[in-house]
Formats: structure tokens, C-alpha cells, sequence
């Protein structure tokens, strides 16, 4: 009941807003340097882990790990032409880890006492049923590549400066176009304390920021109503917040929503299917990247579980899931059990090279697990997640690709997606796009949903163009009830067949 | 803290304190894959200073901390643009009475041994493991959480609500044709230990496995849709949304100005009953402590209420209602799905959505969907890979039966449901 998994780009969050800096009095602003300082932070000591990690590995377990947690949350929200809601969340905890081959003891607690984690460590350690086998190994400290440096923390925004911008944005969309009736903006900034220490010794920390801006637009025109939303999302600091990044915003949520008047649904059934370069990025997401995540494989239960070093698609076509890209929103420095950040080419030349990975897989296959064990915080275990996937440059013009298709659709802009990792069959909601006649764009299409199947789709894809954009969307994926944040990307493509929903 | 608050600058608050704790045991073909278990607190205040409104949460619930806490939301809020909608309710509306305290809460949750749970999880696996060549993996998990809350706010409002549940699922992937492995689940939920269903989970997840073996889509075209009584939510959540009084308010909803009116067959019927007792989703006030009353939602087609609270009363200058659904009943008919199936010639009997959305200000629509081709009153081929698309005061126009086999034990109570003609796109 929970094999559902999904992506989606946030709506508006209800509610919202930015606390002071001084939410952290006691800790210092900006990126804590260094191992001691986070310990300090969670008011520990390298003597109170190693003795809970000992006390995990008390009943066999052959791995653990401790993952510290503290996170600020803060939004701010716009209705009715004024910034008049803020909200804010705190949360604080430990997780505590304990593997043991295939299995997973977890626990956490809302607290760095010791003795608070040591009865996590307990009960995580009942995975195993023998004597200890594996001893604590000596701290390492572990320093790792910064893929997002800030200029300036969250930490030192308050209310009043992020407020403005959330009202620009309003205005904005609604000096646009007269017929914007109603504007919903959000914005939300986090910033996250971590700090990993494992049974190898491991200890690691980061400070890791997540900034996003959406905005919502209602337009009536001659008593019809439509909807557009935009929204970009970054790991950066509060110098996200500037007049170009406003401006993006306001004119993808405002031309979208003009454009949704004179869409139509097309005729459903098999078409080709031009997938623009950017948003389409869902396309390898749930055709493909769930399917090559390494725990369903290690399970046998993915449709791509016997197609490692196969060919699956054109031998121009290569596929990434990359952690390294500066800034992104699917960007990490390190994964949430210690393993580096890293490009992983997963599909090279057409031949399916590489499942994501996380420490439990990579040790099912006797690999080096691909830096793919995330978790949304510290009340989950790590599974393998995404990253920012995406196809890189074929050599095809857009132009060319869209002019090769006589009867088809083009889709530009998509809401959410799903997939059903076993029986492959995929899906996306597209809110916008164009039809295809005679290899030009003809009228506007809104709101139908595609759906396909991962392995077909995936060698049905006969062109790539040479226009690969990354999509900066507030991107959010769930996989057995844990959201994590991601990207993707695509060139343009064609697909030769997908089945359009449509009347 | 309601003191502290309204003693540092704030004109009016609610306070809310969540304590709960949870345990999930997940056991696969062979052995325990994963178990975990947790306790975790929340306080949230909504605050109300100088006409600004913000809210706030913390797990940092230790008295110091939470002062500093509340101080800064405090400050936080002034810097606000000041709202004049925003206010508690009306005294006079909320819940005055005591919650029976076991009305949702097994005191049993506190005996049962982490040994009992795990064996419900195997024992979910061990009913169809290997029992079938299709077989390829077998999961099977079991689940339990409590949790207390407990609501005060500055008007003198205060309630409280404990409740618990248990459940077991299973899910069973199955080597299909080619490099398929199509899977499917089945599972069962309950407050009470007692009532909750430990046997035979295994069985119909294979069941369900099993009959999707050769899916396939087949011709576009319109024809009548069956859904069956796990599925309706998907079609019966996009209505409720576009009665909420925020949806409202941002005129985002196709249901603006339509109350009183015709939004759906005469067949459909569906009321509110917050009140059913020991049931899932029962309770006697909402998140502002406004008491909850049973109510029509639908008569006969005609839309009888919003769902709006106290903010977007105000906004609307409408009388507020309440601000959500509790438990949905829906006036049943005299047939469950294998009924209804029966008495079509040729339609699609839909058992399971895959992706798509509603556009919340239109009504438009596109689902993913799997299922079964109906041929002569009988399931004849198992479909996937196909898209319904219409909208949605269309589609619930043309309900033309509704089923008798709504599951007691969900909160959105939705029996199967037979629509006239809905357009599917395939091959």
C-alpha cells in the first residue's frame, strides 16, 4: 500500500512565513565550520556517540548510524494583495540506525541526551538477535565538496526583509495583465543543522540551505476563470531573493495563465509526443528513475531488474543522476549516510550502467553505494532517491524535432507524475502545451494526463535535441511516505508513442 | 504558555499540544526487512497580534526555550500586514462538552507486544508466499500509533482527543509478461484492536495481483465506468476541495455560486455524520474547536453546504459552517461492484488510478487508470495504460447508480459508483 511513488510541484502551502535570526540565539549564523561545532551544537560529545553506536551494535547489527537533525522552517504567504500569514516550524532529533545484511532497525527521539539515544539505540539494535559481532570504529572526520555556498544565511532574513519581495511578486503579476483576478504567492526557506556519525568512524556535518518562491495566479477573461502556477527552488541563501528571480516567476505564472483561454484538449489516444526541453525532465523521472532505484531492483519487484548492462534506448542517449550540480535544489554534499556526493551515469550510450544506490543495496551488488541513500529527516532510514536526473545533449534543433512529427502534441509544462515501479506503466499531468500539425505548433492544449510504459517509452525516444535545460521548479518526490526534494532535465525529445488523455 | 503569550503582546491565541508515538514492522519473503519505531511531541500556536496572524510549531518543548519561542513569533507576526478577517470563532460556536475519552482509543495499544505485531506481518506473508509460480516477493507490514492532542485557546476553549489505530497490508509482486512485475496490495485499518481484520490480507492482495496478469489497453472511445469502493476518493476529493471555503474565497473553485443548485445526478446523495461513534474520522470539534454537527453535503444532486471557517467566513461574508468533512456517507443503492458489473453490457470497471489531476478552478480532469474491460455482465480482460478525461460536474451528472458496499471502516465512507459514459483514451 505504500509502493506509490510520485513527484510533484508544490502548490501553494497554506500557510506561511520567516522568523527572526535570533530563532538560533546560542548557535552562530551563517555555515558552522567543522565537526566541533556541530557537536557543540547538539551538545555532544565523540564519546556519547561512540558509546551509543556501540550500544546499536550490542545485538549483531553489522552497520549503524547516528543522523542529528535541526531544522528551520519558515514561511511567508500572500492572499488578497497582502503579506498577512507566516509560519514556522521547528523540528529537532536524532535518528538512530542499525543494519543488519538486508534489515533496518530504526529509532529516533526528539532529543540529544544520552540517554534519550541510547533507548533509541536499543530498540534499533532488536533488527539483530545475537552477540555483538562489530565494534565502534575510531572517529574520522570527514570534510566533503560545498555544492551550495552562501552568500547570506537564512538565518539572517527576518520577516521584514524577505517581505517585500513576496509583495512584489504579487504586484507584478498583477501589472501583467489586467484580467489576474487573484495572486497566491509562498515563499519558504530552510535551513538544516546535520551531523552524521557512523560505526566506520565516520563524522561528518552540514549546513544545508533550501530556498523556494511560488506563485499562483487566477485569471478571468469574459467569465471564464483558469489557473497557472510558477515557482523556482534552490539551495541557496536569502540572496535567492532579487528582482530578476521575481520576474521570471511573475511572467511564467501570468503568460501560462493567459494562454490556458485558448487551449484545447486534443483527441486522446497513441500520439507522438515532443517533450520540451526542461519540465520534461518527469519523463526520465518516473519512466526510468524509480525504476533504476536499487532496493526495488535488489528485490527483483522493478521492470528494469534484468536489464543492467543492457541496451535499453538509442546509443546517443545518456542519462545522469547527478548530486553535484551547484546550487540545486536535488544537490547534496554528502548523502544521508556519509557517502560523497556524485554524478552517476546511469544510462551510458544506450546501455543501462548503473542502479542508484544507497549502503544497503551497493552491499546486496558488491558496489560502492552511488551516494543515493537520503532520507526527508531524521524520522526516516535512508532509502535510494533521486538527485537531479536528466538526458544530456543529443544533436537534434528543436526545430527539426517538432517539424518531423505530422500529428501530435508538444508538452511544455507539467504538474505531477507517478509510476508504478513493476508493471513499468508511468504517468504525467500536463498543464500546458501545444498540438502538433504538420510539423508546426498549432493551438494551445491544457490539463491531460500522459501515460506510458518505462522501457518502451524509453527506446521509443527516436530524437534528441541539443537544448538540455535543467527545471528549477520546487520539485518534490514521495516514495513510501518520505518527500524529498529534486530535480530534472531534458533536451527536447520525441517520443514516438505515448497514450494522451484527451475527449 | 497561553499566558506567556498573551502577556508578551498577542490579543488572542490557540494553543495545541500533540504527543504521540508509532511502531511499523515490514516483513519480506523471508525475514523482518524493516521495523521502527518512535514517540514524538508538538506544540503549534496560532497568534493574533495588533490584527496580523501567524502560526507556529516546534518540537523544542522545554519551558525555557519555548518562552524565547513564543516571544519570537511574536515579533515575527507584527511585521505582517495586518489582517481584519482573522479572528477566533464566535464562543458561542465551539464544542462544550467531554469527549467520551475511549471514543477512539484502545487502551489496549499499551499491552499488545512488539512479538503479536510482527507475527501479523508475517503472517500476512506467510498466507500466499511461494503459493503461486507468479510469485516473485511477498511483503507484508503491520502498523500502530497513538496520539493525544490537546487544544486551549484564550477565548477559554478546551478539548482534548485521544486516538489509536492499528493496520496490516500486503503487497505481492508477481513476474508478468516480459520484464513486467505487476503488483498490487490489499489492507485493512481499525481503531480498535479488536476490529481489526488479521487474517486474509495476504490472500486478496494476491487475489488482486493475479487478475491483473496480461493488462493491456485497448480502443479509446466513451463507455460507461465502474469504480470500485477503494478508488471513489480520487473522483469525490476535487468536489470537496471546491466547497472549501479557502478555494473559495481565492476563486478557485468551479462550485462558486452554486449552492442550491444542481452539481450532480439526482443519485447522489452524501452527508456529513462527525458523530458515528468508535468510526474513523469521528469527532466533536474542528481545529478551532468549532463543534462539529452532522449535515446533508449533497441531496439529491443539489449542493447543500460549503465547508468554511471562521477566516474565510469573514472573507466571504457568508455564515461559517465548519471548516472540513469529518466522515462522508454516501445514500446507498442495491448493489455492490459485482452487481453493478453484472448488469452492464460493455463499460470498464476501474480498480485502480495511476497519476493525473483536476484543475481545481475548471473542474477539467485526467486520470491514469487500470482495470477491467466489462463484456456481457463479466470481467473479460484486465486494462492499464489508459486515461479517463471530462470534468467533473459532467462526470458526476451522469452517476447513474451508486453502490452498497461503502467500507465502514474509512472515513470517506464511497461505495462503488456507476457512471453513464466516460471518455478513455487507449489505442
Amino acid at each position: 500500500m505504500k509502493r506509490r511513488d510520485f513527484i510533484k510541484t508544490s502548490g501553494i502551502a497554506l500557510a506561511g512565513a520567516a522568523l527572526l535570526p535570533d530563532f538560533l540565539q546560542g548557535c552562530t549564523p551563517g555555515t558552522p565550520t567543522g565537526t566541533a561545532a556541530m557537536l557543540a551544537h547538539f551538545g555532544v560529545s565523540e564519546n556519547d556517540l561512540k558509546k551509543v553506536i556501540s550500544v546499536a551494535l550490542e545485538k549483531g547489527g553489522d552497520y549503524a548510524d547516528l543522523f542529528f537533525e535541526h531544522t528551520f522552517y519558515n514561511s511567508l504567504s500572500l492572499q488578497d494583495g497582502a503579506v498577512n500569514r507566516a509560519y514556522s516550524n521547528i523540528d529537532y532529533g536524532v535518528g538512530v540506525r542499525v543494519v543488519k545484511g538486508d534489515q533496518t532497525g530504526y529509532a529516533y527521539v526528539e532529543s540529544s541526551s544520552p540517554d534519550e539515544m541510547l533507548k533509541a539505540a536499543r530498540t534499533a539494535a532488536r533488527i539483530a538477535d545475537g552477540p555483538a559481532t562489530m565494534a565502534a570504529a575510531n572517529v574520522s572526520e570527514q570534510t566533503f565538496t560545498n555544492y551550495y555556498p552562501l552568500e547570506r544565511s537564512w538565518e539572517e532574513a527576518s520577516v521584514q526583509d524577505k517581505a517585500p519581495f513576496v509583495q512584489q511578486l504579487n504586484d507584478r503579476c498583477l501589472a501583467l495583465d489586467n484580467r489576474v483576478v487573484k495572486v497566491r504567492v509562498s515563499q519558504s526557506d530552510t535551513t538544516s543543522y546535520i551531523l552524521l556519525y557512523n560505526s566506520e568512524g565516520t563524522l561528518c556535518c552540514d549546513y544545508q540551505p533550501m530556498a523556494t518562491l511560488n506563485a499562483y495566479c487566477i485569471m478571468e477573461d469574459n467569465g471564464k476563470k483558469e489557473n497557472y502556477q510558477a515557482g523556482r527552488s534552490f539551495r541557496r541563501g536569502a540572496e535567492f531573493l532579487a528582482d530578476d528571480m521575481i520576474e521570471t516567476i511573475a511572467r511564467q505564472a501570468v503568460e501560462g495563465a493567459k494562454r490556458m483561454f485558448t487551449a484545447v484538449k486534443p483527441k486522446g489516444g497513441e500520439l507522438p509526443v515532443v517533450m520540451a526541453a526542461g519540465g520534461s525532465g518527469i519523463l526520465l523521472h518516473e519512466a526510468i528513475g524509480h525504476a533504476f532505484e536499487a532496493d526495488f531492483n535488489r528485490k527483483n519487484i522493478s521492470i528494469f531488474s534484468d536489464l543492467l548492462g543492457k541496451k535499453v534506448c538509442d546509443e546517443h542517449i545518456n542519462v545522469v543522476d547527478d548530486g553535484t550540480v551547484a546550487g540545486n535544489r536535488g544537490a547534496i554534499n554528502f548523502d544521508d549516510e556519509g557517502t560523497a556526493s556524485q554524478k552517476t551515469y546511469i544510462v551510458t550510450n544506450g546501455i543501462l550502467t548503473s542502479y542508484l544506490h544507497d549502503r544497503i543495496s551497493a552491499r546486496h551488488y558488491g558496489l560502492a553505494s552511488t551516494g543515493n541513500g537520503r532520507r526527508e529527516s531524521f524520522r526516516f532510514a535512508p532509502m535510494p532517491r533521486m538527485r537531479c536526473t536528466y538526458m544530456e545533449n543529443g544533436n537534434r534543433t528543436e526545430e527539426e524535432i517538432i517539424a518531423a512529427v505530422k500529428n501530435g502534441v508538444y508538452a511544455d509544462n507539467f504538474t505531477n507524475g507517478q509510476v508504478q515501479i513493476g508493471a513499468g506503466d508511468f504517468t504525467f499531468f500536463v498543464k500546458s502545451g501545444y498540438l502538433i500539425e504538420n510539423g508546426k505548433l498549432t493551438r494551445p492544449i491544457k490539463d491531460i494526463n500522459i501515460i506510458g510504459n518505462g522501457p518502451r517509452a524509453l527506446a521509443d525516444i527516436t530524437m534528441v535535441g541539443n537544448n538540455l535545460q535543467i527545471d528549477n521548479g520546487t520539485w518534490t518526490c514521495g516514495k513510501n511516505g518520505q518527500s524529498m526534494p529534486v530535480t530534472q532535465g531534458l533536451p527536447s525529445v520525441l517520443v514516438k508513442k505515448l497514450t494522451v488523455g484527451g475527449e | 504558555m497561553k499566558d506567556y503569550a498573551l502577556s508578551n503582546g498577542c490579543s488572542s491565541c490557540r494553543i495545541s499540544i500533540y504527543s504521540g508515538t508509532e511502531s511499523t514492522f515490514e516483513y519480506r519473503d523471508t525475514q523482518l526487512e524493516q521495523l521502527q519505531q518512535s514517540s514524538q511531541n508538538q506544540l503549534s500556536i496560532a497568534l493574533f497580534v495588533d490584527g496580523r496572524y501567524g502560526s507556529f510549531s516546534t518540537n523544542r518543548i522545554e519551558a525555557g526555550e519555548l518562552k524565547k519561542f513564543i516571544k519570537n513569533a511574536i515579533a515575527s507576526t507584527r511585521y505582517l500586514a495586518a489582517d481584519a478577517h482573522r479572528s477566533l470563532p464566535a464562543p458561542d460556536r465551539y464544542y462544550k462538552g467531554v469527549d467520551a475519552p475511549d471514543d477512539c482509543y484502545d487502551r489496549q495499544y499499551e499491552t499488545l507486544s512488539p512479538d503479536a505485531k510482527l507475527q501479523l506481518a508475517k503472517a500476512a506473508v506467510e498466507e500466499v508466499y511461494q503459493s503461486d509460480p507468479h510469485i516473485i516477493s511477498v511483503v507484508g507490514s503491520y502498523g500502530d500509533s497513538e496520539g493525544f492532542r490537546y487544544v486551549i485557546d484564550s477565548q477559554g476553549f478546551e478539548g482534548e482527543k485521544a486516538e489509536s489505530s492499528f493496520y496490516v497490508s500486503a503487497d505481492v509482486s508477481l513476474k508478468g509478461d516480459g520484464n513486467a512485475r505487476p503488483e498490487s496490495w490489499w489492507y485493512h485499518s481499525a481503531l480498535f484492536w479488536e476490529r481489526l481484520e488479521k487474517a486474509g490480507i495476504g490472500q486478496k492482495a494476491l487475489a488482486r495481483a493475479l487478475r491483473k496478469l496480461g493488462q493491456a489497453k485497448i480502443k479509446s472511445g466513451q463507455y460507461p465506468m465502474i469504480v470500485d469502493n477503494m478508488n471513489g476518493s480520487r473522483l469525490f476529493s476535487p468536489l470537496i476541495n471546491a466547497m472549501n471555503g479557502e478555494s473559495l474565497a481565492q476563486k478557485d473553485s468551479f462550485l462558486t455560486d452554486r449552492l442550491g443548485q444542481s452539481i450532480a445526478s439526482t443519485r447522489l446523495t452524501v452527508r456529513d455524520e462527525p458523530h458515528l461513534p468508535q468510526a474513523s474520522g469521528s469527532r466533536r470539534f474542528d481545529y478551532e474547536g468549532v463543534a462539529t454537527q452532522p449535515r446533508t453535503v449533497i441531496e439529491n444532486g443539489v449542493l447543500k453546504t460549503y465547508f468554511i471557517d471562521t477566516y474565510n467566513a469573514h472573507r466571504l461574508q457568508m455564515e461559517p459552517t465548519i471548516s472540513g468533512a469529518s466522515i462522508l456517507t454516501f445514500t446507498p443503492g442495491n448493489r455492490d461492484t459485482d452487481g453493478l458489473v453484472a448488469s452492464l453490457d460493455r463499460g470498464i470497471l476501474v480498480t485502480g488510478f495511476n497519476g493525473g489531476n483536476c484543475n481545481s478552478t475548471t473542474g477539467d480532469f485526467s486520470f491514469g487508470v487500470e482495470g477491467f474491460l466489462i463484456e456481457n455482465g463479466k470481467l473479460v480482460k484486465p486494462i492499464s495504460e489508459m486515461n479517463i478525461t471530462g470534468n467533473m460536474l459532467t462526470l458526476w451528472a451522469s452517476l447513474a447508480d451508486v453502490g452498497n458496499d461503502a467500507r465502514d471502516w474509512s472515513s470517506w465512507r464511497i461505495p462503488s459508483l456507476l457512471f453513464d459514459a466516460v471518455s478513455f483514451s487507449g489505442n
